[in-house]
């Protein structure tokens, strides 16, 4: 997410499609290494909220999050942005990641969000589901598809 | 994919997948609907879905589905999965993120003649004293201490604190209050977001609507139930907000490692269940119940909140003009209940996932009032069309568990709605029949077209017809407030 950039800009420019869903909003994202994959997910979700930043303050968080499974990680990784969006009113347009296979194939995540309060949002997300949720490899990198409640 | 040859015709309201479709199913899915609603069913993932979900372990008799099924994740929206309690399991998916989500509906004496001059201001009113879109803050703001009695008193917490009357109570599923419900299995991130949410309606499909009772189809069910024909009506549509999301993704989270721990393989991941014997399956239903009830408070809040709205449009002005209250119901929850299965009485727990408890007349632990009668059954439809205020049957309790539909079910996805409507024509076209409208988003009101959505009357027929419910009133909106 850019400021001041609408959501339409970056459905051309992103690796990101929405894609058709009943009920609820479905997103695929594809990107070259699970790094990007995160952060472009992160983006796909700001942009499908429709979620502008203020210009300034900007402000900085720390994550840190373990999971037993890629598809964990990431359902971890989005839901700790839905939080900060409700609690806090803070969106993120700068992920400085770093993801790691831990012991016991386990997945590390530790973060630097960089990023401002929400000026707009056009609509809420209640959750990041699991439904046939799985980060395949594919010739560009890798894929997934992410369901989100709203 | 599922076909239409793929399932059995049981009668032109009724179908079945049997059991042998795929290896995995534990028991065949039910279908109420008829060949057109069908048409529009199989054009999604519903009743791939809904086979799915007849893979818990412990379900008992068939999966049933309603006709305002659609597409949702894990579990069909308009799902109904019984699982023999207690070893059988309870999924946090097949409840969903907005735990206790329903409809309350109140009821006037204020005749619509009466009201038509100062409907501008109610709706206004309205949208001032019931909170609502994204991000925005309820009307009573909690302690910890005090949200945990809350959470464990539901209803009678807003009773103790002069928000609710006897009679609201009363009429309310449960009586606004489930048994067991425990504080203490909530993370300290779910009653963080619900602390500053009580009494607010939130975003998405989410409103407070007035109504006209324009037909009594029953005058003694009616009469019962406080409706009259030609008076206003007020429906409340909300749930649990961001405290009953938290709990579903903090248990669906757990419960990854559960479904190991317990050798149960699902074919979707977002189905995560745990046996309600288990440790695990204890603590999610005391988070549940407790998610539940905090639901029940808000929707009694915002009817607080709407009762504040008719005083200050209505007093000195109109006399008599008490909003009573008919009934709250809940489409999304696990209930533990006991229904007839095979000529035994068992005890299950009952997921219904956008489907609307249907309990039928005599049924044990149904309010006096409605023992004739059957419960109401609340049936909103798509904005500004028609809803529906049924009752349950006998016909329920033996074919859906006791359930009936809980509104018209999406047929657009809302990418297409809002590709497809523009929110401010929708708003002009709705007030140019006389609807006042107060959205917070043009986008998010594309997104509920009235087109984006099935036909209600039709899905309202089906389960008449088929016997789960039947017509008391129809109700007619005058004036939408969404998020």
């Amino acid at each position: 997410m850019t400021r001041g950039r609408s959501k339409t800009d970056y459905n051309l420019i992103m690796p990101f499609e929405e894609i058709s869903h009943t009920a609820d909003w479905s997103l695929r994202v594809w990107a070259a290494d699970l790094r990007q994959l995160f952060e472009e997910s992160a983006k796909g979700m700001n942009a499908i909220a429709g979620t502008r930043l203020a210009d300034s303050p900007r402000v900085r968080r720390n994550l840190s999050l373990s999971a037993a499974d890629k598809e964990s990680l990431l359902v971890s990784f989005l839901s700790e942005l839905v939080y900060f969006a409700e609690q806090n009113r803070l969106a993120f347009d700068e992920f400085d990641l770093k993801i790691e296979a831990g012991p016991s194939q386990t997945y590390n995540l530790s973060a630097m969000l960089t990023g401002a309060s929400i000026q707009n949002q056009d609509k809420a997300i209640k959750a990041v589901t699991y439904h046939n949720l799985h980060i395949r490899q594919t010739r560009r990198g890798f894929e997934v598809e992410i369901v989100f409640d709203v | 994919m599922i076909r239409l040859q793929d399932l059995n015709k049981i009668s032109d309201y009724e179908w079945e997948i049997p059991k042998t479709l795929r290896g995995d199913m534990r028991g065949p899915v039910r279908i109420f609907s008829t060949r057109e609603l069908l048409e529009q069913i199989l054009g999604d993932k519903s009743l791939e879905q809904a086979v799915n979900a007849s893979t818990l372990p412990g379900l008992v008799g068939a999966v049933v589905v309603m006709p305002d099924m659609h597409q949702g994740y894990g579990f069909p929206i308009g799902g109904v999965a019984a699982t023999r309690f207690p070893q059988g399991v309870i999924s946090p998916g097949a409840i969903g993120y907005d735990i206790n989500c329903g409809v309350r509906l109140l009821a006037s004496t204020i005749e619509l003649e009466a009201a038509l001059p100062h409907l501008d201001r109610l709706a206004s009113l309205l949208n001032q004293h019931c909170p609502s879109g994204v991000g925005v803050k309820g009307v009573v703001h909690v302690n910890v201490p005090e949200l945990e009695r809350l959470l464990r008193d539901g209803s009678r917490w807003a009773l103790k604190k002069g928000y609710a009357s006897e009679n609201d109570i009363a009429r309310t599923e449960e009586n606004g209050c489930l048994e067991e419900a425990e504080p203490s299995k909530l993370s300290t991130r779910a009653k963080t977001r619900g602390l500053e949410q009580i009494g607010s309606m939130g975003a998405g499909n989410h409103f407070v609507e007035v109504d006209l009772v324009e037909s009594v189809l029953d005058g003694e069910t009616a009469s019962v139930f406080g409706l009259r024909q030609g008076c206003l009506a007020v429906q409340i549509h909300c749930g649990s907000r961001g405290l009953g999301h938290q709990v579903c993704t903090d248990y669906v989270q757990d419960f990854q490692a559960a479904v190991k721990r317990y050798g149960i393989e699902l074919p979707d991941r977002e189905l995560v269940c745990a046996p309600m014997d288990s440790p695990e399956g204890q603590d999610y239903l005391g988070a549940m119940r407790a998610a539940a009830n905090f639901a029940f408070v808000n929707r009694q809040l915002l009817a607080f909140s709407a009762r504040r709205a008719f005083e200050e449009t209505f007093a000195g002005k109109l006399k008599n003009w008490e909003l009573t209250q008919v009934y709250d119901i809940c489409h999304n929850m696990g209930k533990i209940e006991t229904h007839a299965v095979e000529g035994n009485r068992i005890k299950v727990c009952v997921h219904r996932k956008g489907a609307t408890r249907a309990f039928g007349p005599g049924t044990p632990g149904l309010q006096p009032e409605f023992q004739q009668s059957g419960q109401p059954v609340l049936v909103p439809g798509s904005m500004g069309t028609t809803s529906w205020v049924l009752a349950g049957t006998e016909t329920s309790m033996l074919r859906s568990w006791g359930s009936s539909c809980h509104g018209a079910g999406r047929t657009m996805s809302r990418s297409r709605a809002k590709h497809d409507f523009r929110g401010e024509d929708l708003r002009r076209e709705l007030e140019s029949r006389g609807i006042k409208i107060r959205a917070g988003s043009m986008a998010g009101l594309a997104e509920e077209a009235p087109s984006a959505y099935k036909d209600v009357d039709a899905v309202v027929e089906t389960v008449v017809a088929a016997g789960i419910a039947r017509k008391v009133a129809r109700l007619r909106p005058l004036a939408v407030v969404k998020g």
